[in-house]
């Protein structure tokens, strides 16, 4: 708890309630999903931004770094183009200021997975409770559940295999600078198959603002691969979560790739329910500028005998600004837990910053867990073997960190979406080097 | 006028002297043998060589074909053709061998004006070498040295000189940590590289090395310098009555 008393509320904080008030009446849902809405805000307005006295937010002070807050964004006047990573082939559904929009998504009817609006499916709580999954009560997930204005359910039925990659494509379509809080729901039943993508992009030279949350539920023996793709416009600010229940035996692999925006926090809560899941948790971050990105993980093993692998790297350029935090909790029934977290950042300029807290809290005895984490600049070694085979310096150096993220990007499983985001590394190099 | 001219090379590394004058011509052609005590700057005279810049060159001069090379960058000299096989080659994880080996023959062809291999020539100048050096395909396919043992890690540095055809090739002790087997392999690779057109400066501690490339001419170095020069049968002489009688001289 937070025993200070605070009187005086920041304009960005002033400005969320003014906004709350004024919204309230016509955010989407009734009944259930109102008072879900009043007490997240009621936890947020007691609680107000997090800031670096907030452990959690220790690195990623947002009283600071969100100095404004921007009123909530209006429906997509016209309809438009979801713009798509280069290379990367997916049904798209398209979530553009915070709202589903069918006319902007191309994802044609998939056999086995239902597709609706977030609200029509959740509404009286009664075939979903929204809320239900590990990292509810963040302040950041409760400022979206407050403010959250649309997004999608997407069911996977029972034994379904799902070819090919969905996207949900969060889109930011305006000039003048406004707050979205778009919340999906992602089900996939037990031993279905999905590899879906969730992907974020705004104008540049627009400091919009992004809120976003999934919830997502894997069912026993299913098998989900969940890529992020960060990719917005560089004054955004954004803030995504997803809270994610794993049940047994299932296999759940996150990737996380950023390198747009001005501030991103992306935030993964997760809980193994159930007996010899597999989890693979990774990243790759890739910044300049002053860009500041900050990757939290709260790896809950709630049942014994699974597996987890957390893994994130990190390439720092300008005057950026990196955060990994990783926390793997062990619950004390959870034994014969096997979970390592790795975490390395890569700095390419002495103004650089990269932070990395990693924790485990094990309250089992029979575990394997274990955690690394490094911070440097390029191996002088290695530069110069490259260098002594005729390769110039500048050459050497984008091989070598084209090198350190590409191995973090090689454990996604989808080929497609590997080489798309490979690519956009070579891109983001290629463009550092001119 | 020789290939290489070191000429009277004062090197310093850390502020500690390591090349006290060393003086040293190699034709073109020749196979020059270098040996040496530990500490005697046998090392320090290769990373000067292929351009380290840890080191610092305080007095003298390096000519590769009448041209100074000391203030080029270690891949300009690559492209003027000097080629360091590494006592310790390093790890470079993330980077195919085969991707590695392709950027670093067209990144010279470049420097040298001259065009870029097409993939199946590429491919076949790679797939004969490694034939030879036992080097299997699965290998190319790895990141470089990745997991490699010791013996594999030097064959792979041959590889490397034999697809890059350097003018000037530095063997760093290439004979270290290889048994007989890995040592007649990779002597052999060298041998086939001997060439009219190419100079090469074998490092090594120990004449055993020199049975299986043989030298046109020996040098000792003690101290920083050479204090000896001699035919092949010098080597011998060395493995006899060892570094010992060096040992003061050049003090």
């Amino acid at each position: 708890m937070n025993a200070e008393v605070r009187a005086i509320k920041t304009p960005a904080e002033q400005a969320l309630n003014a906004a709350y008030t004024a919204a309230r009446a016509k955010l989407p849902g009734k009944g259930a999903i109102a008072d879900l809405r009043e007490a997240a805000f009621q936890r947020f307005d007691a609680a107000g931004l997090p800031h670096r006295r907030i452990e959690e937010w220790k690195y990623t002070d947002l009283r600071a770094l969100m100095r404004e807050a921007k009123p909530l964004a209006e429906p997509a006047k016209a309809k438009g183009k979801v713009p798509a990573l280069p290379g990367l082939t997916a049904g798209r559904i398209a979530i553009v200021n915070g709202r589903y929009e069918q006319a902007w998504s191309d994802l044609k009817p998939v056999a086995g997975v239902e597709l609706s609006d977030v609200f029509a499916f959740a509404a009286d709580q009664k075939n979903y409770r929204l809320g239900a999954v590990p990292g509810h009560d963040d302040i950041a997930v409760s400022l979206n559940t407050a403010f959250m204005t649309g997004g999608v359910a997407l069911r996977v039925a029972k034994g379904v295999n799902v070819e090919k990659p969905i996207e949900i494509a969060h889109v930011f379509a305006d000039r003048a600078a406004a707050a979205m809080y778009p919340r999906s729901v992602v089900i996939v039943a037990p031993g279905a198959r999905v590899t879906f993508i969730e992907s974020f992009n705004g104008p540049a030279g627009v400091d919009y603002q992004v809120n976003s949350t999934l919830e997502l539920l894997v069912g026993e023996g299913a098998r989900v691969d969940h890529v992020t793709i960060g990719s917005d416009g560089d004054k955004a600010l954004r803030i995504s979560s997803v809270g994610v229940k794993v049940g047994a035996k299932a296999i759940y692999n996150s990737f996380t790739y950023t390198a747009g925006g001005a501030v991103v926090r992306n935030q993964i809560f997760a809980r193994f329910d159930g007996e010899g899941t597999q989890a693979s948790i990774g990243g790759a971050t890739l910044l300049k500028g002053r860009q500041h990105v900050d990757n939290t993980l709260v790896i809950n093993h709630a049942a014994g005998g699974c597996t987890s692998r957390e893994r994130f790297r990190t390439v720092l350029d300008g005057e950026s600004h990196g955060i990994f935090q990783g926390k793997i909790v062990v619950e004390p029934h959870a034994q014969k837990t096997d979970a390592k977290m790795a975490t390395h950042a890569l700095l390419l300029s002495d103004e650089a910053e990269a932070d990395n807290k990693p924790e485990l809290e094990i309250f089992a005895d029979d575990v394997q867990c274990g955690h690394g984490a490094t911070a440097g600049a390029l191996d002088g070694a290695l530069k110069f073997y490259l260098m002594s085979r005729g390769i110039p310096e500048n050459e050497a150096e984008a091989l070598l960190i084209q090198a350190f993220i590409g191995e973090a990007i090689e454990e996604i499983a989808h080929e497609g979406i590997r080489e798309a985001l490979l690519n956009a590394a070579a891109k983001w190099l290629q463009a550092r080097e001119q | 006028m020789a290939f290489l001219e070191v000429k009277n090379l004062h090197v310093e590394i850390e502020g500690k002297k390591i090349l006290n004058g060393l003086t040293l011509s190699v034709e073109k052609g020749q196979v020059a043998a270098i040996m040496g005590p530990n500490g005697s700057g046998k090392s320090t005279l290769a990373y000067v060589l292929a351009g380290k810049s840890e080191y610092n060159v305080t007095e003298g001069d390096v000519l590769l074909n009448g041209e100074s090379i000391l203030q080029m960058a270690p891949d300009e000299r690559a492209a003027k053709g000097v080629f360091l096989a590494f006592q310790y080659p390093v790890e470079v994880p993330g980077v195919a061998t085969m991707t590695f080996l392709r950027t670093a023959l067209n990144a010279q062809r470049k420097t040298r004006s001259e065009n870029e291999l097409s993939t199946p020539e590429f491919m076949k100048l790679v797939r004969d070498t490694a034939g030879h050096l036992g080097i299997s395909q699965e290998m190319l396919r790895r990141a470089v040295n990745v997991g490699f043992s010791g013996g594999e890690k030097k064959r792979n540095e041959i590889l490397q000189m034999a697809v890059l055809q350097p003018k000037l090739a530095v063997l760093d002790e290439t004979d270290s940590g290889l048994d007989i087997d890995a040592l007649k392999i990779v002597a052999e690779g060298v041998n086939r590289l001997r060439s009219p057109d190419r100079s090469m400066v074998v490092i090594t501690h120990y004449q055993r090395l020199l049975n299986y490339i043989v030298p046109d001419v020996v040098h000792v170095l003690a101290k920083g310098r050479v204090v000896k020069s001699g035919g092949k049968e010098l080597a011998l002489e060395l493995e006899a009555k060892g570094y010992a009688q060096f040992q003061g001289e050049a003090a």
